[in-house]
């Protein structure tokens, strides 16, 4: 590698903010496992990050001291409980820098978040009094990419069934970018939603949203950014992005599982129509028809994930402590250190930007062609954890003529040996289908 | 787990040299021919088989597929073991590999009845492998069924 020296008066590579790896992964109790004999190795946390015992300790905790439904209790219990679940949203609310703290609605996961805004446009689009912003038919766009999770791909084909609107979408180049040079033609007038992966969970790219949210903004279309592989591993300020919605998921950021967040701005969450109707989300309800709560109540019908909203909270202090950008910077040095390991790999093929410069610390790769499934199973019997597939983004495998891809995906607690522990895996897989 | 329980030799040689692999037209052309598509969605690993039968005999089995090697291989196997065998025996020796398969391990193959079969026994302890093995039996089955030959009661569930 080569040296390059950085001008004085610019900022220099010794101010970025680090954090001691060892200490990091001192907090996370299933790094000390064996797997088949072998020190666990995980490089799958773009499917699911671990946790951390402070967060563990915040589940466990709320269960055991603070257990009670949330805002309908006087008791004390009921109290505390609400003011952890609420509590728990302004971490949250601060943690993507949201103008307010009711623009963030809790949901089940990321998948839960796109298919409500989905929803919202299902159930306005018939009415003639709905927001015209919400409202869908035959001539209207809908406009994703081919480099989307099914879950950024499903709700929308479903959508535009219901409606009679159109689906378009972004190609992807030979290098796994996101191809712009259509962006003019695609992004139209008629286009209502652009509804976009920030980060790519199969070829890693972190996608350039500025021009794309200047074309959304000349033609009045609305903007959704999927951020699930983006939130837990960056900053994220969605005033900065000048996105409409953002949705993300806890677990995939050392929180539990059932708790994800659809962010919208306040002025388009109250012109959306409910999606799940029930307890909660009301304001009042006589037996013919009822009243809505402003939102986020509003789209939070029944009991909420209360634990695992507040154990979210509970990862959200646990990154900022450490540091988003200190974060960001150790998967950029990793990726770095990935990218040009696996490139001494033979037969090895990357999957997307083979530079660590506008992707994050996921990366998808072939060996020859051995098939991924055989990629790892022998991995595993060496202890080291890849996803193999087509990791739900289909479109992107047949773009790049593969059933399916090997991947690893790092986080704050993956270690250069690790992915030494990797490359040498990868030998022992050409042994074994050389 | 050792990995050449899973990766036995048998299944290594399938893999690299897959017997009859490749679709074929029936030599006959009066024999009833059935063929059937299967995919594994989890890993969108691929398989057509094609049967070719006089109502008794399956006259030839031919396939083409993508996939790992547990299911290429399990294709080769197939094709090797029923390839000319009456609809009664190819009955007999679906049934043992479905159960070998849906045993977790705890079942010990007949190498008279299976074959090379028997190298599978291992796949049946990695549950998410199970699929991988099973997938060109099954298309067998629903190809057979289509040529108008039942060939398994069996329904798995992996």
């Amino acid at each position: 590698m080569t040296t390059i020296a950085i001008p004085e008066g610019m900022p220099q590579y010794d101010d970025v903010p680090r954090f001691d790896v060892a200490t990091v992964r001192a907090d996370f109790p299933i790094l000390d496992r064996e797997i088949n004999g072998h020190r666990l190795v995980y490089l799958d946390s773009a499917n699911t990050s671990h946790k951390p015992r402070q967060v563990l300790d915040v589940l466990a905790e709320h269960y055991a001291r603070h257990n009670a439904n949330v805002s309908r209790s006087v008791h004390t219990l009921g109290t505390e409980a609400t003011e952890a679940y609420e509590g728990a949203r302004a971490k949250i609310a601060a943690f993507i820098n949201a103008p307010s703290v009711d623009e963030v609605v809790f949901t089940k996961n990321s998948t839960e978040a796109i298919n409500l805004v989905a929803y919202a446009f299902s159930n306005a689009s018939p009415r003639a009094d709905a927001d015209p912003r919400f409202r869908l038919g035959p001539g209207d766009e809908i406009v994703i990419s081919e480099m989307e999770h099914h879950s950024n791909i499903v709700p929308w084909q479903l959508l535009a069934e219901r409606t009679g609107a159109t689906l378009r979408w972004f190609p992807v180049t030979d290098h796994g970018r996101l191809d712009e040079s259509g962006l003019d033609d695609l992004v139209t007038e008629r286009t209502k939603i652009v509804s976009l992966v920030h980060t790519s969970n199969i070829l890693g790219t972190v996608n350039a949203t500025a021009r794309i949210t200047q074309r959304v903004r000349e033609v009045g279309a609305l903007l959704l950014l999927d951020c699930s592989q983006s939130v837990p591993h960056m900053p994220m300020d969605v005033v900065d992005y000048d996105a409409d919605f953002i949705v993300f998921t806890g677990h995939k950021m050392c929180g539990p599982t059932g708790i994800g967040v659809l962010w919208g701005r306040a002025e388009l969450l109250a012109a959306m129509p409910p999606v799940l109707g029930g307890g909660s989300m009301i304001e009042t309800v006589t037996m013919a028809r009822s009243t809505f709560a402003a939102p986020p109540a509003r789209f939070e019908a029944g009991t909420p994930p209360i634990a695992e909203a507040v154990a979210l909270g509970a990862a959200v202090d646990y990154l900022s402590g450490i540091g988003m950008r200190a974060i960001q910077w150790h998967e950029k040095e990793l990726t770095a250190y990935a990218l040009d390991a696996l490139a001494t790999v033979p037969g090895l093929r990357i999957f997307g930007p083979n530079v660590p410069v506008g992707r994050g610390g996921t990366i998808s790769f072939a060996l020859g062609d051995v098939h991924p499934h055989d990629v790892g199973q022998v991995l595993d019997s060496l202890g080291v954890q890849v996803r193999v597939g087509h990791h739900c983004a289909k479109p992107v495998c047949t773009r790049f003529g593969v059933p399916a891809m090997t991947r690893a995906s790092f986080y704050l607690y993956t270690t250069t040996d690790e992915i030494d522990s990797l490359v040498a895996g990868l030998e022992q897989v050409r042994k074994v289908f050389g | 787990m050792q990995l050449d329980q899973l990766y036995q030799e048998i299944i290594l040689d399938h893999y690299k040299h897959p017997h009859g692999r490749g679709l074929r037209d029936a030599a006959d052309p009066a024999a009833r021919v059935g063929e059937a598509h299967h995919v594994n969605p989890t890993c969108g690993d691929e398989i057509t088989v094609r049967v070719a039968t006089d109502g008794k005999v399956f006259t030839d089995i031919s396939y083409d597929g993508m996939g790992c090697s547990i299911s290429q291989a399990s294709a080769s196997v197939l094709h090797e073991l029923l390839r000319g065998r009456a609809a009664d025996d190819v009955a007999v020796v679906h049934e043992a590999f479905v159960e070998l398969m849906s045993g977790r391990g705890q079942v010990t193959p007949d190498e008279e009845v299976l074959g090379d079969g028997v190298a599978f026994a291992g796949v049946a302890r990695y549950p998410a492998r199970v699929k991988c093995a099973l997938l060109s039996w099954m298309a067998f089955k629903d190809a057979a069924a289509r040529a108008g030959v039942g060939v398994s009661p069996t329904e798995v569930e992996a």
